[in-house]
């Protein structure tokens, strides 16, 4: 079963352990400027926002790379760099319209969530559930449960 | 590992700036911060130096875990010698900066000398500069930190920054970063821009890659998180309520210090406390808070991010507080409710976004606007002094209006910035002063927390809850329950807080994880974290060696035993109404056998022995 990160904006504190998780995953240090996730706050309106990748299906960063750097994890559904073959010509970056794949100017590649292989790190190091990962084909289930729970069981009767 | 081992030195005299291998003797004696920067000041001052003369240092420091992925690990503190107390001056501060400094690779930063114009320090990982702030003299920390980032043009810079109340000599004036996190006691921003220095501007992309047993370290942090996540009150308490949790328990057990410590319960305590700030407002239908924020790796979140009535008086013409912003906390609505008599929760809300958005403490603003209204209704201070305001205990009016006037140190503002032993002693009244060692109290009155007189006669930064909070086993039973009102076993009990405190600083960690967490739960992740073994022992040592340096120095500045003392209303004064009716507060009965455990002499001076026996310099 196929996977994917939800992210519930209301329950975020701007604590930033989904950075520090994931760029010392990923990068060997906590270095928030490395993170392939980020938490946006919206200081004026009281909000703390978690943005990252959503793994698109036509991934534009897949179809934009010249060199085939970016490929389909099967397993998981993650649209995988293979530094190996990335050339760092950025091109995927334009190509991508929320902006989450960028470049890092200490390798020379671009990064991108690819979820921890299958276990996001970012998930395990929230502490509000904030950041969950759930099944990619019920992501709504959440939703769902909250109106459910809304009906009158009466009213039909 | 997990310092970075460099250190950056900014002479504002000469306008240079050079990097220094980090100390690591001393980092192995006084683990970093609070400890650490301290041994610094000690090496680098004249104790007798003038707090505002370019003599004084001011050091920016974090800890070991700053930086890291321990739960809280981002706090820094700002180390000088106080101009409010004379003293020591450590103020802690949470939020992003103290983080971002460490990523861009540094563990302390040493500013001395004086600028002869306005600067702020730019540092981009290793490139720092100092830069020209002209521009900026004279903002608030809100507005100058707009324009910084203006100039920048780089959202993710972390800023630290006075504002206008420093500028103008207040003398409990803060050091704000991130917009609401304040280093904010003792006047460090005073001394800040006192040496004409008005921000530092980090951005580090370097990260912390360095602890020593990686593996080790994340085990201890995850344990830690989960300690804290299973606790009652860093679980639940905190995130629901914040710090405010406490204004009805303080109240009901009869501590609440209210109008200048006249009374020690206050009737509106239900109108300003937690629960109040969920409750929904009349005009919109919203309540005051509208949620809980974190500092830096905090899985506690206790902040409060709060928005005023719109309709309120306070701010109905001006859209500029019609924002989210830094919410009551409880020492913060203590100050600005219980004492000044004020329960209008918009009206203390406004005036917290004014300390915010110019830097005061508003511990001290508040206790001292609360002696000046003591004054006013002895009829020392009138009208005449305030040009027309009527300064009655009570009046919201009058705490949104002094609020505005001392942090522009407008008119009467600028008395109000003296604090509030300055003040009484200028209007002949040094007896309604409530503080210790020219320092305001805090939420906590002794008198119904006999612990807490005696940890605010030995504070070594003056009155203080963030010393050795007892509060936590007298009133909470953390981690077991004492009786507030017995002052038997206080000395011993104020020791432990005392040097624990100074350790759990030391680390970069927030003194809040100690509601669920003990030394057990701290020196693993320090031990992970740092080469050499940390034991709770050697937290413990470290903590009570750190204690006596700052002792020491306060000595070499000329404080004594004498100065280890509360004002009279607490110890002749029995307290009105609550459990704690008829009490005074035992100090006498206290700070014998605590000096005795310190191994201090009689009078309170610091022994031979006791220096050599903590290697503290001569």
């Amino acid at each position: 079963m196929q996977k994917s990160l939800h992210i519930d904006p209301g329950k975020c504190t701007g604590c930033l352990q989904c950075e520090a998780a994931c760029s010392l995953v990923n990068e060997g240090a906590v270095n928030p400027s490395k993170s392939r996730i980020k938490v946006f706050t919206f200081h004026d309106e009281g909000r703390f926002v978690p943005y990252t990748c959503t793994q698109c299906d036509e991934a534009w960063c897949m179809q934009a790379c010249p060199v085939d750097a970016i490929v389909l994890n099967p397993e998981n559904g993650s649209k995988d760099v293979l530094n190996d073959i990335c050339v760092g010509c950025k091109v995927c970056t334009i190509a991508c319209p929320f902006g989450t794949i960028n470049y890092n100017t200490s390798t020379g590649k671009v990064i991108k969530c690819d979820l921890c292989g299958g276990d996001p790190e970012c998930v395990d190091a929230c502490p509000t559930q904030a950041i969950t990962y759930v099944d990619a084909n019920a992501t709504g289930l959440d939703k769902m449960r909250a109106w459910a729970a809304k009906t009158d069981n009466a009213a039909g009767a | 590992m997990s310092w970075t081992r460099k250190i950056l030195r900014v002479n504002l005299t000469t306008g240079t700036v050079k990097e220094e291998p980090l100390n690591m003797d001393w980092a192995n004696d006084y683990l970093g911060q609070r400890g650490l920067a301290t041994r610094y000041l000690v090496d680098e001052i004249d104790p007798q130096c003038d707090a505002l003369g370019p003599d004084n240092k001011l050091i920016m420091t974090t800890g070991p875990l700053t930086g890291t992925i321990a739960s809280t690990g981002g706090r820094y503190s700002v180390v000088c010698k106080s101009p409010l107390t004379g003293t020591v001056a450590c103020s802690n501060s949470g939020g992003f900066f103290g983080a971002e400094l460490k990523f861009a690779g540094w563990d302390m930063i040493i500013f001395e000398g004086k600028s002869a114009t306005p600067v702020y320090l730019n540092i981009e990982n290793d490139v720092v500069k100092l830069m020209p702030a002209d521009d900026l003299w004279g903002q608030s920390v809100w507005a100058a930190d707009h324009a910084l980032r203006q100039k920048h043009q780089d959202p993710q810079v972390r800023i630290a920054c006075v504002g206008r109340s420093a500028e103008q000599g207040c003398l409990y004036a803060a050091i704000v970063n991130d917009l609401h996190r304040a280093a904010g006691r003792s006047g460090v921003g005073t001394v800040m821009a006192s040496k004409n220095l008005k921000a530092v501007v980090v951005r580090g992309t370097q990260g912390v890659g360095n602890v020593a047993n990686p593996a080790e370290f994340m085990q201890s942090v995850k344990a830690g998180k989960k300690v804290l996540a299973e606790n009652a009150v860093t679980g639940q308490g905190l995130p629901a309520y914040g710090t405010q949790v406490l204004m009805n328990v303080i109240n009901e057990v009869g501590a609440l210090p209210t109008r200048n410590m006249r009374d020690i319960q206050f009737e509106g305590a239900n109108d300003v406390g937690g629960e109040a700030m969920h409750e929904p407002r009349k005009s919109d239908g919203k309540p005051n808070l509208t949620t809980n924020g974190a500092c830096y790796a905090c899985t506690i979140a206790c902040g409060r991010i709060s928005t005023i009535d719109r309709t309120h008086f306070s701010v109905k013409d001006k859209p500029e507080y019609w924002i989210n912003s830094g919410g009551l906390e409880y020492e913060a609505a203590w100050a600005l409710g219980p004492d000044t008599g004020v329960d209008d929760i918009d009206a203390l809300t406004y005036a917290n976004f004014l300390c915010n958005e110019d830097g005061m403490d508003p511990i001290s603003f508040g206790s001292t606007l609360a002696a000046a209204m003591e004054l006013y209704e002895e009829g020392v201070i009138t009208t005449e002094h305030t040009g027309g305001m009527e300064l009655k205990f009570g009046s919201a009016e009058a705490l949104c209006w002094a609020a505005e006037v001392t942090a522009k140190g407008e008119g009467f503002g600028n008395d109000l910035g003296l604090g509030s032993r300055r003040l009484c002693e200028k209007y002949g009244r040094p007896e309604l002063s409530m503080t210790v060692k020219s320092q305001e109290f805090p939420a906590y009155d002794p008198r119904g927390i006999q612990g807490m007189g005696l940890a605010y006669a030995t504070s070594n930064r003056g009155a203080c809850h963030l010393r050795g909070y007892t509060v936590a086993s007298e009133i909470l039973g953390i981690p077991e329950k004492t009786d507030p009102l017995l002052s038997e076993g206080k000395a011993g009990l104020v020791k432990a807080f005392q040097d624990a405190t100074a350790a759990v600083d030391s680390a970069g960690l927030c003194i809040f994880t100690t509601f669920a967490w003990t030394m057990d739960d701290i020196a693993p992740q320090v031990d992970a974290a740092c080469e050499g073994d940390w034991s709770t022992e050697r937290m413990m040592e470290v903590g009570e060696r750190i204690w006596n340096l700052e002792r020491d120095f306060n000595q070499k500045a000329g404080i004594t035993g004498a100065d280890d003392t509360l004002p009279v209303r607490l110890l002749k004064e029995g307290a009105g109404t609550g459990p704690a009716k008829g009490r005074v507060n035992d100090l006498d009965q206290m700070l014998p056998e605590y000096y005795q455990l310190r191994g201090y002499g009689v009078d309170g001076s610091m022994t031979d022995e006791t220096r050599q026996k903590w290697s503290l310099p001569a």
